[in-house]
């Protein structure tokens, strides 16, 4: 139980998939310009990571490692990752309605996020047991939304303040970037065993 | 197409429309494999060599390929590419294989390749697509060695450095030291560094932009993904 509380919060915080991993970063600078987008879309690629997270292990683990296809990895999870995303948009249009309206056309857009692709391969590697993936997946997933609601907030601010014509936009938004990661290494002094 | 539009497309791939710092594409890999110019180089030639396959692949098949189910299509098209830059790179230069590691079979859901495949290679012909991208994908090469090299010369004060590790022992020559040892910023070489450099590298871009009279790009293309 220790393990994974601590492996959780190693996948959330220390190796944030944003800010240390550097995953998914055309969403992170795309999609944080307002608070309740970015919440929405944190919320929804938390769903396909984990959902993709639990596919990704059995694929892994029933088709490719048992018939020795291995090499097959990248095309097959790619095309899992599509699929859950197709199932996500499905549940979200009959589960809230509201949601998806909300959503709309960044629900697509996770099939290229490098997050989901990135967590998927990183389990496989980590060699973890299937609880181990899940919590894995939904852990950094969280990490994920956590760091896209934070810029979104200071990205609002900022689209306030008079700034350098030259450092408008996108730069200034890696900067802050910068100081947000520089901040996040506080979390690597804890152990995550 | 002439030979004048053959032009316009090499400059836009190596420094109008740069992928990095124009249109904010690929940022992953661009912050992630950048701790030093040797790795920055090797992750961009990788990526460079799958996006003027695909495209190539892309521009030839496109008319067979129907509108509705483009999208999958292309995704598997450059999965099938970079399955096969992977598996060259495992077997022939597996230095470097190892250090890249995570981000060669990320280069699938790189938003650079898919975005030039939708853009360009879907609507011409096969040489100006061939070309279109290999071009942007040299100069995805150019800004991820420029951002290394930064961070690298910063933050350790060499560069190119274990480039005859990576690359092969003909590299040995570009290995350089610039700063003494003890000068090198830590933070430079760490996640906030790759954040900090590519930002202030953009800003140095437009001020290039600026001089040169062109007009300077304030977004980006953050449609994709």
């Amino acid at each position: 139980m220790k393990d994974f509380a601590l492996m959780m919060i190693g996948a959330a915080l220390v190796n944030n998939v944003i800010l240390a991993r550097f995953l998914g970063l055309c969403s992170f600078m795309g999609v944080t310009t307002r608070i309740d987008t970015a919440a929405g879309m944190g919320l929804a690629t938390t769903f396909v990571i984990t959902v993709s997270s639990m596919a990704d292990w059995a694929v892994q683990h029933y088709l490719l490692d048992a018939y020795g296809l291995g090499y097959l990895r990248t095309v097959t999870f790619i095309l899992v990752i599509a699929s859950a995303v197709q199932f996500t948009e499905l549940t979200i249009k009959k589960v809230s309605p509201a949601l998806f309206q909300m959503l709309g056309i960044y629900l697509p857009l996770i099939t290229t996020n490098c997050a989901v692709l990135g967590v998927a391969l990183l389990l496989v590697e980590g060699h973890m047991s299937f609880l181990g993936a899940t919590l894995f997946g939904f852990a950094s997933a969280l990490g994920y939304s956590l760091v896209m609601v934070i810029f979104a907030g200071l990205r609002e601010r900022l689209a306030l303040a008079e700034v350098p014509r030259l450092f408008a936009g996108p730069p200034l938004g890696f900067i802050v970037a910068s100081l947000l990661a520089m901040a996040f290494m506080g979390f690597s002094g804890i152990s995550t065993g | 197409m002439s030979s004048s539009n053959y032009k316009t497309i090499v400059k836009d791939g190596l420094w109008d429309n740069n992928g990095v710092f124009s249109m904010l594409l690929g940022m992953c890999p661009a912050m992630a494999m950048t701790t030093s110019a040797t790795n920055g180089f090797g992750m961009g030639l990788a990526t460079a060599v799958v996006m003027a396959a695909s495209s190539l692949l892309v521009a030839v098949f496109r008319k067979l390929i129907t509108p509705e189910v483009r999208i999958p299509v292309y995704i598997l098209i450059v999965a099938a590419m970079v399955t096969l830059v992977d598996l060259a790179m495992n077997a022939w230069m597996h230095e470097l294989y190892k250090v890249l590691g995570l981000f060669i079979p990320l280069i699938v859901s790189n938003c650079l390749p898919l975005a030039r495949l939708e853009a360009f290679a879907a609507k011409q012909p096969v040489l100006p697509s061939f070309l279109d991208g290999l071009f942007m994908g040299l100069g995805f090469t150019i800004a991820l060695t420029a951002i290394g090299a930064v961070r690298e010369i910063t933050g350790n004060g060499t560069l190119f450095a274990d480039a005859s590790l990576l690359l092969g022992p003909a590299f040995k020559a570009i290995e350089l030291r610039v700063l003494p040892a003890d000068m090198g910023v830590l933070m430079m070489i760490l996640p906030p560094g790759g954040f900090l450099v590519t930002g202030l590298l953009v800003v140095v871009k437009r001020m290039l932009d600026l001089r040169a009279g062109k007009e300077i790009q304030m977004g980006g293309a953050h449609s994709v993904a």
